[in-house]
């Protein structure tokens, strides 16, 4: 028991992390998308435990509403919308690469993992008290974010803003009909 | 003591699950959600690196990240919705000619 509590800390990260990992297997290895989709919304939302653990308060919130409550159900929206002829059982994996593949995973994983092991020998350090602080006063994790973000990155928040419409009307291209393409592009052409 | 290679090591894990779900995977709607996958695993990254050196750069960084992921998640669906109405599939190995 005492055990239990000195390590509190340590034996909650391990747990997050293997059902992370878990989440991350179950995204890989479900036959079915709409499994898939589940298996990512709990990866996600580990993922916003861990965050909270490195004191991202924001970050995880953010985490939870815009991936956990925009990507997700914009997933499930396609994987229902789409008249999916599915895949047969046999068909979801590509048989002929997947033991290459995985192969290539693993050991591109090792080198990272020997690289990690090198690096963190050389890593710097700091005080994670900067995170909730502006100059000296102690505000919380959001505010400082929003300063940092709005002060020195406040021409990088505006690009990736543009970023963001580009993609907008991409989709929407993509996603029109046949004959309203065929349409326009006559209209063009004229 | 959990320190910055533990998350580190965990951000490789799922890097790599990431990795190997958008190789072995066939339908595109899953290869994209290995790839949210990779994502997370890099803000994981930014994440403990911002803890471990105390700076809030890291956080700004992720939801840049978070931001582009959003984009290519809108993206990448437009995309499967018009790789279905051509080819009435999601398989991504149907997708072999550039023009219909």
């Amino acid at each position: 028991m005492d055990f239990l509590v000195a390590n509190f800390g340590a034996i909650f990260f391990y747990v997050v992390a293997a059902l992370t990992v878990a989440g991350g297997i179950g995204v890989i290895a479900a036959r079915n998308p709409v499994h898939s989709a589940l298996y990512l919304l709990w990866t996600f939302f580990m993922v916003a435990v861990l965050f909270v653990l490195r004191h991202a308060e924001f970050l995880a919130a953010v985490q939870v509403l815009v991936y956990a409550g925009g990507i997700m159900v914009l997933y499930l929206f396609v994987i229902m919308l789409v008249r999916i002829k599915d895949l047969r059982p046999e068909d979801v994996f590509l048989s002929g690469i997947a033991p290459l593949a995985v192969l290539g995973g693993v050991l591109l994983g090792a080198l990272l993992a020997g690289g990690i092991l090198l690096g963190s020998m050389a890593m710097g350090s700091g005080d994670p008290a900067a995170l909730v602080t502006i100059g000296d006063e102690v505000v919380g994790n959001t505010e400082a974010v929003g300063w940092v973000l709005y002060i020195r990155y406040l021409v990088p928040f505006e690009v990736v803003s543009v970023v963001l419409l580009v993609a907008m009307i991409g989709a929407i291209v993509f996603g029109r009909r046949e004959a309203a393409l065929e349409g326009s592009a006559g209209e063009v052409g004229s | 003591m959990i320190t910055a290679t533990h998350y580190v090591a965990l951000s490789l894990i799922l890097f790599c699950l990431g990795l190997v779900g958008v190789m072995v995977r066939r339908n595109f709607i899953t290869v994209l959600m290995s790839l949210e996958l990779m994502f997370n695993a890099v803000n994981l990254n930014l994440i403990a690196f911002s803890f471990r050196l105390g700076d809030l750069e890291g956080q700004v960084l992720a939801i840049f990240v978070i931001t582009i992921a959003a984009a290519e998640a809108a993206i990448g669906l437009g995309l499967i919705i018009a790789l279905v109405r051509l080819k009435d599939t999601v398989a991504l190995d149907e997708a072999d000619v550039m023009r219909s």
